[in-house]
């Protein structure tokens, strides 16, 4: 029983995909199962992996956000911009600080707009996804930083741990900020797993007249998934900037579709209150896979979008086939074997 | 608990005027009514999410003015919604304990708890579920046992059920019963909202039955009968007259079907409709008879078998085709199958005919489109303030109108009816009933009437065909068989 609802599972099919892949690209090139594939894979992750966090709360709830990449190139900007003028020497921690209230602002605003209006949250943060972006290229006037403060450049040089690879004579080293994501997928879990307000996030997203009948506060769940959202953008904004050495105010815009595809692919229904985290980090490793391993398989890099797509729509659609096969049969909709046991 | 002259007004429509009700410890009492009688206003007043205007509600010696939502949880009231409030996406064992651990302002989630106190409310009505399995999976009456479930977590007094029953087979409403007699016997009291009379006579020990807005009666369910209840429910008196047409069978059939079939669904189905001919196809949930009603209107399409219209063989394939040989569809559930529920009634009314009320260039002519709503409104006795009134603000005996003028637009010349009158009142239901004797009086229409109603069937159709398993299993004419032995067929075990 258990194992036949494997196969109903999207994680089952990115989980198979990613093994297949891994040892296809093994095969072709001798290069994956190396300690040195491993870290870059691994930094990688980081970005798509915290995002991702935010996105599948979002989504779970019911809701959804496209202002992210904006709210994370904003914060950033902003906060590198301002410690440059004022030639900022103390700790990361303050900057990270600065960056994480002002995405928490930026993503409290979209919440109390979509508590508001109760327009569709899509449109809502298309909008202020837009507007965040014009603010920071019109009235900021945003152009590439190259030398970042000095507390960010001394980060960006902190490494965990290096891996050699002898064969190749390369290195690849595993940025400090990892442990970003580890965090953020740690508490991820406990909130969604083994708080109350996770369950609301959940039962949220399952059915709304449900869940404020339970006793939940709606608008105080989606002002903390929105609010969650924009802090976790604007902390992420800041380690992309760390990760990149410079910062490039336009690196993440399209980003949200990346984060919405991994979140999707990994099991969690758009429709809402389905959604498990290693679901959706298999998701985003799958997309990382594809994106940074796929010319190890001498695939050109410009076919990632098209192997990106084509894994979305066979991904999901797995799953979604299954249940079609089981709804054309007519006993499944209509229980006519349980009545035979009057 | 004691309800004393309770009024309430919205705007300058009184709700509910002066109206009393008293519930005692463990009794099982039967609140009726038809639409718009107050039933709900009074229910939602007593769970405290409406403030009364006048009156006191007294619950376990207690007087409230006015009582407010916690004060009335915190009394044990409690109440199991029409939709159930339960959550597919979570599992049985956290359906039933996410409630309290709310109510209860709990920051973290102890499973092993959720899991206890599952456990432990599951045993208080005597039932068992699938403590790990996702809500989504199970059937509505065990979503419904569920909320029942969640009720007895909190210290329940006075458990109001709105129509518990509307969504059930036979079967799962003996399990609910059997389930609200073992909370009776902890001395739990219930409030049973329904109109189906069978039902209120099998379970409940009194009634209330609210009409207007005020009571009309209180009463014991062993001092009265069902034509008594129904009186006071209307205030009309229906007697319950069997249909019987002037049929000749040597005229031609106006539709035939034969030996259809449709895997996992039924087979060998065959039978004909004559001039003047209402007929009933009765069955139990899963005996078929839903498929059948799809296949008639090519929801999906038979597998094997023949379907006559007049002496025309036609394929019916998809509601295209049925639609095209003028074949229309009453279908169950009229609120997700028959209506655009936020769209207003004129543009229910006129989408399946919407190709003949357009003027050239196919400009839909709304003034043909006006003028048709209120030809059917008339005829239909259908209360409505305006054509563009969206449907959900109806009646559901006024909603079941609007589906049905749509199918008399286009003219139909055969007419299937599943399960017309589910949820529709008293006054309603006889009066749908009525407009279909006369439908068929003209000769022109074979109508069909599928359902498990066997009242409904034994009063309205002149034959009946029982379902059995996917097959017919006998055919009577109503005025030749009884309640009892329409049952019996219905049920009968091969």
């Amino acid at each position: 029983m258990r194992f036949k609802k494997l196969f109903k599972r999207n994680e089952f099919y990115v989980g198979i995909t990613i093994v297949a892949l891994s040892i296809l690209i093994q095969i072709r090139s001798g290069q994956f199962f190396t300690g040195n594939n491993f870290v870059d894979l691994a930094r990688a992750m980081i970005i798509p992996g915290m995002l991702t966090m935010g996105v599948m709360m979002q989504i779970i709830s019911g809701g959804i956000d496209v202002s992210f990449p904006a709210i994370a190139m904003l914060s950033m900007y902003t906060t590198v911009k301002v410690a440059l003028s004022i030639d900022f020497q103390g700790s990361m921690v303050f900057m990270f600080l600065f960056s994480t209230m002002l995405g928490l602002v930026m993503g409290l605003m979209n919440g109390a707009l979509v508590c508001w209006l109760k327009l569709p949250a899509f449109i809502i943060t298309l909008g202020t996804g837009s507007i965040f972006l014009g603010f920071m290229q019109a009235v900021l006037k945003s152009r590439n930083i190259g030398i970042l403060p000095k507390p960010m450049r001394v980060l960006s040089k902190t490494y965990l741990l290096t891996a050699h690879n002898e064969t190749l004579g390369i290195s690849s080293s595993l940025p400090f900020v990892f442990i970003f994501l580890i965090v953020a997928v740690a508490l991820t879990s406990f909130l969604l797993r083994y708080t109350m307000l996770g369950r609301g996030i959940y039962a949220l997203g399952g059915d709304r007249d449900a869940c404020q009948r339970a006793g939940y506060n709606v608008n105080a769940i989606q002002m903390f998934i929105y609010g969650t959202m924009g802090a976790l953008a604007g902390f992420t904004g800041l380690t992309r900037a760390v990760l990149m050495g410079s910062c490039q105010p336009t690196s993440l815009i399209g980003y949200e579709m990346t984060c919405i595809a991994a979140v999707v692919l990994g099991g969690t229904r758009i429709s809402g209150g389905h959604g498990t985290v290693y679901g959706t980090l298999m998701g985003a490793l799958l997309l990382t896979m594809i994106s940074n391993s796929l010319i190890l398989l001498g695939v050109p890099t410009y076919w990632s979008k098209f192997v990106t797509g084509l894994l979305i729509i066979i991904g999901t659609g797995m799953s979604a086939y299954q249940a079609l096969q089981q709804r054309k049969k007519l006993a499944g909709k209509y229980p006519v074997e349980e009545e035979k046991q009057v | 608990m004691k309800v004393t002259e309770v009024s309430k007004a919205f705007g300058g429509v009184q709700a509910l005027s002066k109206v009393n009700l008293t519930i005692k410890k463990g009794e099982i009492h039967c609140l009726a009514g038809g639409n718009g009688s107050g039933k709900s206003t009074l229910i939602k007043i007593i769970s405290g999410f409406y403030k009364a205007d006048s009156g006191t509600i007294q619950i376990n010696g207690k007087d409230y003015q006015k009582l407010s939502t916690m004060e009335s949880i915190e009394q044990g009231v409690q109440v199991i919604y029409q939709d159930f409030s339960v959550f597919p996406n979570l599992t049985v064992a956290e359906n039933i304990a996410l409630n309290d651990a709310v109510a209860s302002k709990k920051k973290l989630v102890n499973w092993k708890k959720v899991y206890q106190k599952a456990e432990e409310a599951l045993k208080k009505i005597n039932i068992v579920l699938p403590l790990h399995e996702k809500v989504e999976e199970l059937s509505v009456s065990d979503k419904q046992l569920i909320a029942i479930a969640r009720a007895m977590l909190h210290k329940a007094n006075l458990l109001i059920m709105d129509e518990p029953t509307t969504a059930l087979t036979r079967k799962e409403i003996h399990k609910l019963f059997t389930a609200i007699r073992h909370l009776q016997k902890q001395g739990v009291a219930v409030l049973f909202v329904s109109h189906k009379l069978d039902e209120v006579f099998e379970i409940a020990d009194n009634f209330t039955i609210l009409r207007n807005g005020q009571n009309v009666i209180t009463d014991s369910t062993k001092n009265v009968d069902h034509k008594k209840f129904i009186y006071y429910m209307t205030g009309r008196s229906f007697d319950a007259e069997l249909f019987q047409p002037e049929v000749s069978q040597e005229q031609k059939p106006l539709f035939q079907v034969k030996g259809l079939g449709l895997e996992n669904g039924f087979s060998d189905i065959s039978f004909s409709v004559y001039p003047g001919e209402v007929i009933g196809i009765i069955g139990l949930l899963g005996s078929g008879r839903t498929e059948l009603a799809m296949a008639l209107f090519g929801l999906y399409a038979a597998e094997t078998g023949e379907i006559w219209i007049g002496d025309k063989q036609v394929t019916i394939d998809s509601p295209i085709t049925a639609i095209k040989h003028k074949i229309g569809y009453v279908p169950e559930d009229r609120l997700s199958e028959g209506l655009a529920l936020g769209q207003s009634i004129a543009r229910n009314m006129s989408i399946a005919n919407i190709d003949s009320l357009c003027k050239k260039g196919n400009q839909v002519d709304f003034d043909k489109v006006d003028e048709n709503v209120l030809h059917w409104a008339q005829e239909l006795s259908l209360v409505m303030q305006n054509a563009q009134q969206p449907a959900h603000t109806l009646s559901g005996g006024n909603q079941q109108k609007v589906v049905l003028a749509k199918w008399l637009e286009i003219a139909p010349k055969v007419l299937v009816l599943n399960g017309p009158t589910v949820g529709v009142d008293v006054g309603a239901k006889h009066d749908l009933h009525n407009y279909l004797h006369q439908l068929a009086a003209t000769n022109e229409i074979a109508i069909i009437i599928i359902s498990d109603d066997v009242l409904e069937v034994l009063e309205n159709c002149n034959r009946i065909f029982v379902m059995n398993h996917g097959r017919f299993t006998a055919e009577f004419k109503n005025t030749e068989v009884t309640e009892q032995e329409l049952l019996a067929e219905m049920t009968r075990q091969e």
